[in-house]
C-alpha cells in the first residue's frame, strides 16, 4: 500500500517592533523597540498575549499528542527574535517548546536569526543570521537544522542552489501553482541545477483551508471537521506527503480557541491513523522516505504572502526599496564598529515585518483586515523605521565613521 | 424632484467654500433630474444653466448689493432711493421676509425644501411654516467650527440649534461634523446622515510647464523642499501650531521652505511669530492668490499640510492631491475620512506634526507613495456619489411612509 504522510510545519516568529520613534528621539536615545506599555508595538505585551492564546495552550496539546501517539511528529521553524523575547518575557512558553522539542519528534527547522530578506541584499550578512541561528537553536534546544526555510517562505533556483552547498538536504517553498504546473505539491522534489537537496512544497489549498478558513463561517466548507479533512486527503490518489505549512500562531491566534482549532487538532491523528499506511512525517522523514518525483524549476522568487505570491508585499513600493536599500547600505559601517549593541538594533531592523507594515497594496484598497500591523497605516511604519534608521547613522557619526 | 433650494452665495461671488460646494451639488443633482430653484439673498449674474436662480428681497427693496468681503457687507437700495448697509442678522432678517413672501406666491408645488448654513436658516423655517414642506438642512461647517473649537458666538448656535430640532432632516458633510453635532447640540445621530463632499475636477485648470514660483523651483534642484499652506488666515486654519512646527523641522532639515498662501485677518500675528521663532528665511507668505499662482503653489509642494483646529470638509486637502502633492491633514478634518491614504495629526500635537513632515521631506519615497496611493483615492471622487445620497435623502421626506 502507498504510505501517505501528513507533513505538517509551524513557523513560529515575533520581531521587535518600532516603536512610535520620532526624528527627536534620533540622536537623542537608542530604544527603537521600547514602546511604552499599553501601545501597540509593545513587544512584551504582544509575546505574552501570544504565549497566552497560542504557545501555551497550543505546546500542551502537542505534548499530549506526542505522548498519546508514537507515530505523530512535526516540524517547527522559531527565529532567533521570538526566541529572545521568550526568554525575557515569556520563559515558561520557552519550556514549553522545549518540552516539545525533547520528545525527539519535533523537528527544528533553520533560517536566519532575524526573519531577515537578507539573502536578496547581503550575500554575508544572510549567511551570519543563518549562522547565528543555527547556534542559538543548538544552544536552546541541543539540535542542528537539516532542513532550510527563508524567510517568508521566499524561494528560487538561487537559494536552493546556496541550501545545497550549504549542506542541508531539504528546502521549503509556496506549491504556487505558477511553478508547479500541472504537477501536485503532495510530492518530494529537487529543485534544478541541484544533485543532494530536496524541495517540500506547501500544499497551499489545504493549509489555508485550517490557517485562514477554518473559523470563517461563510466559507462553503464550515465547519472543518477531521472527518472532513481527513476524508479530502484520504481520496487523493496521487500523493505521498501533504505538505501543512502554516504560522504557529495560526492556533489560538489567529483561529482563536473558540472557533475550536485546537480541538480539530487534538482529533487529527486519531482520525488520520485510523486509516492503515496513513502516517505523520516530519521534514527530513518525507525527505528521507520518498524519491523526487521531478525536478523543479523557479527562476523568479515565490513567498507564500498574498495572490501575487512574490516579495511585492515587502519590496512592493518605493518606501519598502528606500527603506531596505538604506538599512543595507549600512552594513560595512555598522560591522566594522564592532560595537555589538549597535549590530544587534541594525540587525533587528532588518525583519521583514517591519517592510510588511509598510505595504500599501491593502490600504490603498481599503482592505485593512488582510493587513496585520500594529500601525495605523504603512506611513507611520514606514516614518518611525527611518527614524530608527537615522538613528542607527547618528550612532556611527557619533563613533567617527564617515557614512 | 421639485427643491426649493435656500442658499447665501454662488461663485464667483463667494467668501468660501459654501457657495463652490452648492453649486457643485446643484449641478450634480440636476445631472440627476432635480428640478432646482436656488434662492438667494442678492441678485448677480451666475453662471449657472442647469437651475433656475431666483434673487429675493423684501418689499419695497429694489436692490440687493453684496459687496466683496464677508458677510457684514450687504448694501440694501430702498424704493425712495435711500441705501442702508445691514448687518449679518439683519440680513437674515430681510431674507427671511422674503422668502416667506416668495414661497407665498409660488404656483407650482415643491417636494422639498433644501438650506445650506445657519445664515439660510430664519428663512428656511419661515418656509416650512409656509408651506408644510420638509425641510432638510445641509450643515456645511457649525459655530464651533468657525469659532476655532469654541463656543462662539451665541446668536448662531441659536439659530443652528433651533433649525437642528426643527428640520426633518439634517445633512452633514463629514462624520466629523456629524459627530460634533450630536455633541454639541443633543442632536440624535440618526436624524443626520452624512453627505461628503466632492470635488468638480474638470474645473480645475491643468498645469504648464513652467511654475510660477521660479525661486522656489531653483531652490528645489538644490536639494530644498517645499511646505504648502493654502487658505484663509485665520484662528480655525490653526496656522500657529504649523509655525511652531516649522521651527522644530528647520533645525533638524534646513532646507525646508514653507509657502503660506492666503490672506487673513491673523496675518500680522503670524508674520510676528515668525520673527519670534527666528525662521523667517524659511517662510514665505504670498498672500491671496488665484488662477496660474493658486494651482503652481499646489503644484509646487512637496507636502500640503492642512493643520485646521476643525474642518468640516476641507476641500484644499482635494485640490493639493489633484496638483501633485501629497497632504498631511488634522485628525479633525472632514475630508479625512476620503481620503485615507494622508498623514494624520492632532491639530494641537505640534511635536508630531514636526516628525511627520521631516519625515516627507527628508523622504521622497514617502512623499511619491503617499500620493500615488491618494491619487488611486481621489480618483473614485465624484459629486454624483453625494447627489445619489442626497436623492435618498429626498424620497424618503417627499414620499413618507412609502417603502421600497
Amino acid at each position: 500500500m502507498n504510505q501517505k504522510a501528513i507533513v505538517l510545519y509551524l513557523h513560529v516568529h515575533q520581531p521587535f517592533r518600532v516603536r512610535h520613534y520620532t526624528i527627536f528621539d534620533a540622536g537623542v536615545n537608542h530604544n527603537y523597540f521600547d514602546a511604552p506599555l499599553g501601545e501597540g508595538t509593545n513587544n512584551q505585551q504582544i509575546v505574552q498575549k501570544v504565549a497566552e492564546k497560542s504557545y501555551i495552550p497550543m505546546n500542551r496539546r502537542l505534548l499530549q499528542l506526542l505522548n498519546d501517539y508514537p507515530q505523530f511528529c512535526l516540524s517547527i521553524s522559531i527565529t532567533g527574535t521570538v526566541i529572545e523575547q521568550l526568554e525575557r518575557w515569556a520563559p515558561e512558553a520557552l519550556q514549553s517548546f522545549k518540552d516539545i522539542v525533547a520528545t525527539g519528534r519535533v523537528e527544528i527547522v533553520a533560517e536566519t536569526y532575524h526573519h531577515s530578506l537578507a539573502f536578496f541584499y547581503s550575500r554575508e550578512e544572510f549567511e551570519q543570521q543563518v549562522a547565528m541561528h543555527r547556534t542559538k537553536v543548538k544552544d536552546v534546544f541541543g539540535k542542528t537544522p537539516q532542513v532550510f526555510r527563508n524567510t517568508e517562505l521566499s524561494y528560487n533556483n538561487e537559494i536552493a542552489a546556496w541550501a545545497d552547498s550549504a549542506g542541508y538536504k531539504g528546502i521549503l517553498a509556496e506549491g504556487w501553482d505558477k511553478v508547479l504546473g500541472w504537477r501536485s505539491p503532495n510530492y518530494v522534489y529537487r529543485p534544478s541545477g541541484t544533485e543532494n537537496i530536496r524541495l517540500l512544497m506547501k500544499n497551499y489549498k489545504l493549509s489555508d483551508d485550517i490557517a485562514f478558513r477554518f473559523g470563517n463561517k461563510h466559507w462553503a466548507e464550515w465547519p472543518l471537521t477531521t472527518d472532513k479533512f481527513t476524508h479530502w486527503l484520504n481520496s487523493t490518489h496521487n500523493a505521498t506527503n501533504f505538505n501543512l505549512f502554516m504560522d504557529y500562531e495560526t492556533f489560538g491566534e489567529h483561529q482563536w480557541e473558540e472557533t475550536g482549532i485546537f480541538g480539530f487538532l487534538e482529533d487529527l491523528p486519531q482520525k488520520w491513523l485510523a486509516t492503515p499506511g496513513n502516517a505523520f512525517m516530519t521534514l527530513s522523514q518525507a525527505i528521507d522516505t520518498y524519491d523526487p518525483a521531478d525536478e523543479i524549476d523557479t527562476p523568479h522568487t515565490t513567498t507564500w504572502a498574498d495572490t501575487e505570491r512574490d516579495l511585492s508585499a515587502w519590496l512592493g513600493n518605493g518606501m519598502q526599496t528606500s527603506a531596505i536599500q538604506a538599512l543595507y547600505d549600512l552594513q560595512k559601517q555598522v560591522l566594522a564598529t564592532n560595537d555589538l549593541a549597535l549590530i544587534e538594533d541594525w540587525r533587528r531592523l532588518q525583519a521583514s515585518d517591519h517592510f510588511y507594515y509598510m505595504c500599501t497594496k491593502w490600504f490603498t484598497d481599503g482592505d485593512i483586515h488582510a493587513y496585520f500591523s500594529p500601525y495605523e497605516n504603512p506611513y507611520d511604519a514606514f516614518m518611525a523605521f527611518m527614524n530608527a534608521y537615522h538613528d542607527v547613522r547618528y550612532r556611527l557619526i557619533e563613533k567617527g565613521v564617515e557614512i | 424632484m421639485k427643491v426649493l433650494m435656500l442658499g447665501w452665495e454662488l461663485p464667483p461671488h463667494n467668501s468660501g467654500g459654501l457657495g463652490v460646494a452648492c453649486y457643485q451639488l446643484c449641478k450634480a443633482l440636476a445631472r440627476d433630474g432635480a428640478d432646482i430653484d436656488f434662492v438667494l439673498p442678492y441678485k448677480a449674474d451666475h453662471d449657472a444653466p442647469f437651475m433656475k436662480v431666483t434673487s429675493v428681497r423684501p418689499e419695497g427693496v429694489i436692490e440687493v448689493e453684496r459687496l466683496a468681503g464677508t458677510y457684514d457687507s450687504h448694501k440694501y437700495v430702498f424704493k425712495d432711493g435711500t441705501e442702508q448697509m445691514v448687518d449679518v442678522f439683519g440680513q437674515q432678517q430681510l431674507f427671511e421676509q422674503a422668502v416667506d413672501e416668495y414661497v407665498q406666491q409660488l404656483d407650482e408645488p415643491f417636494d422639498v425644501i433644501h438650506a445650506h448654513d445657519w445664515l439660510t436658516f430664519r428663512g428656511a423655517l419661515r418656509a416650512k411654516e409656509r408651506t408644510g414642506l420638509p425641510l432638510i438642512i445641509h450643515l456645511h461647517s457649525i459655530e464651533r467650527d468657525r469659532a476655532g473649537g469654541n463656543a462662539g458666538n451665541p446668536l448662531v448656535r441659536e439659530i443652528e440649534a433651533t433649525a437642528m430640532l426643527i428640520a426633518d432632516q439634517i445633512v452633514a458633510v463629514s462624520q466629523h461634523t456629524k459627530d460634533m453635532i450630536v455633541k454639541d447640540y443633543d442632536i440624535p445621530a440618526d436624524k443626520i446622515e452624512v453627505v461628503h463632499n466632492s470635488i468638480d475636477k474638470s474645473a480645475l485648470d491643468p498645469l504648464d510647464d513652467e511654475n510660477a514660483y521660479a525661486y522656489l523651483s531653483a531652490l528645489k534642484s538644490q536639494g530644498y523642499r517645499i511646505v504648502t499652506n493654502i487658505g484663509r488666515l485665520t484662528l480655525q486654519k490653526n496656522l500657529p501650531n504649523l509655525l511652531y512646527a516649522a521651527k522644530e523641522v528647520i533645525e533638524r532639515a534646513p532646507k525646508t521652505i514653507f509657502l503660506i498662501v492666503g490672506s487673513g485677518e491673523q496675518l500680522f500675528e503670524l508674520l510676528d511669530l515668525v520673527g519670534r521663532l527666528g525662521i523667517g528665511k524659511n517662510v514665505i507668505f504670498t498672500g491671496f492668490q488665484r488662477g496660474k499662482q493658486w494651482r503652481d503653489a499646489y503644484a509646487i509642494a512637496d507636502l500640503f499640510v492642512m493643520p485646521s483646529i476643525s474642518e468640516p470638509f476641507g476641500l484644499t486637502a482635494l485640490e493639493a492631491i489633484a496638483y501633485g502633492t501629497p497632504v498631511l491633514m488634522s485628525k479633525q478634518s472632514g475630508v479625512a475620512e476620503v481620503v485615507r491614504n494622508s498623514l494624520k495629526v492632532n491639530f494641537w500635537d505640534v511635536h508630531e506634526m514636526a516628525n511627520q513632515i521631516t519625515a516627507v521631506v527628508q523622504n521622497d519615497s514617502l512623499r511619491d507613495e503617499l500620493h500615488a496611493n491618494a491619487l488611486h483615492e481621489y480618483a473614485h471622487l465624484d459629486w454624483q456619489t453625494s447627489s445619489k445620497k442626497l436623492f435618498g435623502v429626498y424620497d424618503r421626506h417627499a414620499y413618507p411612509g412609502v417603502t421600497v
